[in-house]
């Protein structure tokens, strides 16, 4: 006879299948739109609450772990070091003999082999790690935030080019079309850039911390 | 129809779009020195050079290939070519030879644009190329002697 406990565990686990099956959709549902925030007075506080929102985009695994703080870019929602092992390289786009675009094409790819866990190889034309002084991994939103608006350490762009960048860039923009297997960050990149350029217009104030 | 260039000829196909460009090669090409390994851009196995520059064809759709030139292991030629294959029979690298075809496409790239690679370099190119008779210490050395030789 079958033990009811382990009935329970497994209905438990199909739930969890189902909820993580069903994680696309959750994330289309997890990013406030910028008008939440009006009930907030205060232009700085505001500015601090919309940031504290996108920063479910940008510090969300897929945009993470390709703004690492090594030479190795990273992979899944566990954040370990990609594999195969490739490094960064000197333009940032691996090194000779096996570049990014040895694997990663224009377009996402679903795979032909059998795996568990991997469903699909990522692409965009422009498929690259973020350059060294762009890294997030590690670091606090706070950081994050200073670190978007120093042009020193944002690519030399102004803070309406970091709006345009957020809301229009189709690399980012990847994050919420991953491919098969792979959580897309939450929202939409409308809602996300909308997020920036509010945050900008409060005046750019970054979450202490 | 998808035009390409195969190791100079020229070729057209006008299946699948989504075919891999690892199919084209081995079953209509019939070209099979370019190996399937894992299907899934893990093992190298099916390395070729698209545009001069070292791909996974397992993972490479056809119609991203369109206009571009092909070299597969058949089809390799040149210096760093013909010093690899030198180096590789003089001391022997391959063991059951299954990964070679693509050990040596990483490698006659990584020649390419580095002409005298570090261990680190050899590391960074080859790092992809999987080799179930762990021959990694002959192949980093037979890269160091295809080296030595072209700069003889």
């Amino acid at each position: 006879m079958k033990h009811p406990r382990l009935s329970l565990a497994g209905g438990a686990a199909a739930l969890a299948m189902l909820m993580l099956s069903a994680g696309g959709a959750w994330a289309q549902e997890g990013l406030k739109a910028p008008a939440e925030f009006d009930q907030i007075t205060d232009p700085s506080a505001r500015s601090v609450a919309l940031f504290e929102e996108a920063g479910k985009v940008i510090q969300h695994p897929r945009c993470v772990n390709c703004h690492p703080a090594g030479d190795r870019p990273l992979q899944g929602m566990d954040m370990h070091p990609h594999q195969p092992p490739v490094f960064r390289g000197e333009s940032n786009i691996g090194m000779p003999g096996m570049m990014c675009g040895t694997c990663h094409g224009a377009e996402n790819v679903e795979i032909v082999g059998q795996a568990a866990d991997l469903k699909s190889i990522p692409g965009h034309p422009l498929w690259h790690v973020a350059p060294i002084e762009m890294a997030w991994e590690g670091k606090t939103l706070g950081q994050i935030c200073v670190q978007i608006k120093d042009p020193e350490r944002n690519g030399g762009k102004t803070l309406d080019e970091i709006v345009v960048h957020m809301a229009e860039d189709s690399l980012v923009g990847w994050g919420w079309n991953p491919g098969a297997g792979r959580e897309p960050v939450p929202g939409t990149q409308e809602v996300f850039g909308e997020l920036i350029r509010r945050w900008v217009a409060d005046g750019a104030v970054c979450p202490t911390g | 129809m998808i035009n390409f260039t195969l190791n100079g000829e020229e070729k057209s196909f006008d299946g699948d779009p989504d075919t891999p460009l690892l199919w084209v090669i081995r079953d209509f090409e019939k070209l099979t020195g370019t190996k399937y390994g894992c299907g899934i851009a893990q093992c190298g196995a099916c390395t070729v050079h698209l545009d001069g520059s070292t791909r996974r064809s397992c993972v490479t759709p056809i119609s991203s290939v369109d206009g571009s030139e092909v070299t597969t292991i058949e089809g390799l030629a040149g210096a760093e070519a013909e010093a690899v294959q030198k180096a590789w029979v003089a001391i022997d690298v391959p063991q059951c030879g299954y990964c070679q075809s693509g050990q040596i496409m990483s490698a006659v790239a990584l020649l390419q644009y580095t002409p005298k690679p570090t261990d680190e370099d050899i590391d960074g190119a080859m790092a992809g190329n999987i080799c179930r008779c762990a021959t990694y210490q002959r192949i980093r050395q037979a890269i160091h002697d295809a080296s030595d030789m072209m700069e003889g």
